[in-house]
């Protein structure tokens, strides 16, 4: 099993997520800069992890969106690779046009950074399947730019598609109906402002995060 | 040659920040303000052979997202 974590000036989760995937699911992982034209080959997973790539500059995502080797994670994610972004990565992969909306300020403003309950919506994805559907877990989240937006076409038909992945159980930032994660249509493509590499071990304070990189392996391998 | 564009949240997007401004504003003393919305100015200077569809290509792919923001473009002297 093979798998790589992109990095971006600014980028902070890059080695924790390389660990939880190295811990949990054993695979090759690669750091891969954001300068790179082309992935590692047969890649089973690409994670675009959390942080402050660019400074958020311009806006939270948009510059790493553009930078070259997003060409090649979304002809990744094209050809069915699956794809996680986490935080930062869920900004980016909105800004890539990967996944539809936006992620906008908190509606609070300030900067919101503790556990949150969220409820599993989706538990037959690729990356919920070790979840079951309506269960609360407990994840942690870091962000400024977390409140979900999109028009209410859009929620619509992620709503009827089964693609939002998770929602939050508490007030958090302001999101729309709630959504913390959202699923491509493919469902391929999944994007969470909550941080699962942060949950993976009882020194954590738990470990809910840690079925989604189980519930990969079943699916990968 | 000198272009401005302006980035602002489009109607009907909540904008926190200038929620934020407004009351910042009334906590001066200033009153009579109704509504406060904060955008982004962008300054490019350029060649003047510069095209307005390479301008609005500038905006749409990067400058704004389309998404949640809309653009004006305007030629500064």
């Amino acid at each position: 099993m093979r798998a790589a974590v992109i990095q971006f000036p600014g980028s902070n989760c890059d080695r924790d997520m390389a660990v939880a995937i190295r811990q949990i699911m054993g695979a090759e992982t690669s750091l891969v800069w954001h300068r790179e034209t082309a992935l590692p080959d047969n890649l089973d997973l690409i994670a675009i992890p959390g942080g402050f790539s660019y400074g958020d500059y311009l806006r939270s995502g948009a510059m790493a969106a553009r930078s070259p080797v997003m060409q090649a994670v979304v002809a990744a994610a094209q050809r069915g690779v699956p794809v996680l972004g986490v935080c930062n990565g869920f900004q980016i992969l909105t800004e890539a046009g990967l996944l539809p909306g936006a992620l906008m300020r908190n509606a609070g403003i300030r900067f919101v950074c503790r556990t949150v309950q969220l409820k599993v919506e989706n538990s037959q994805s690729i990356f919920t399947s070790q979840y079951d559907s309506g269960e609360t877990i407990a994840i942690p989240v870091a962000h400024h730019d977390g409140n979900y937006f999109a028009d209410a076409e859009t929620l619509d038909r992620l709503e009827g598609n089964g693609r939002v992945a998770f929602r939050y159980a508490e007030p958090v930032n302001g999101s729309s109906r709630n959504i913390a994660g959202i699923l491509n249509d493919s469902g391929n493509v999944l994007g969470m402002m909550p941080h699962p590499e942060r949950m993976i071990e009882d020194v954590h304070g738990g470990s809910d995060g840690r079925r989604l990189f189980e519930g990969l392996i079943r699916q990968i391998a | 040659m000198k272009t401005r564009v302006f980035v602002t949240l489009k109607n009907g997007v909540l904008d926190p920040q200038g929620k934020a401004i407004h009351h910042a504003i009334e906590s001066l003393g200033f009153s009579g303000i109704h509504d406060v919305r904060a955008g982004r100015l962008i300054e490019i200077e350029h060649e003047p052979g510069l095209s307005q569809s390479d301008l609005e290509a500038m905006c749409s792919k990067l400058l704004a997202n389309m998404v949640i923001e809309n653009f004006e473009i305007e030629q500064a002297a």
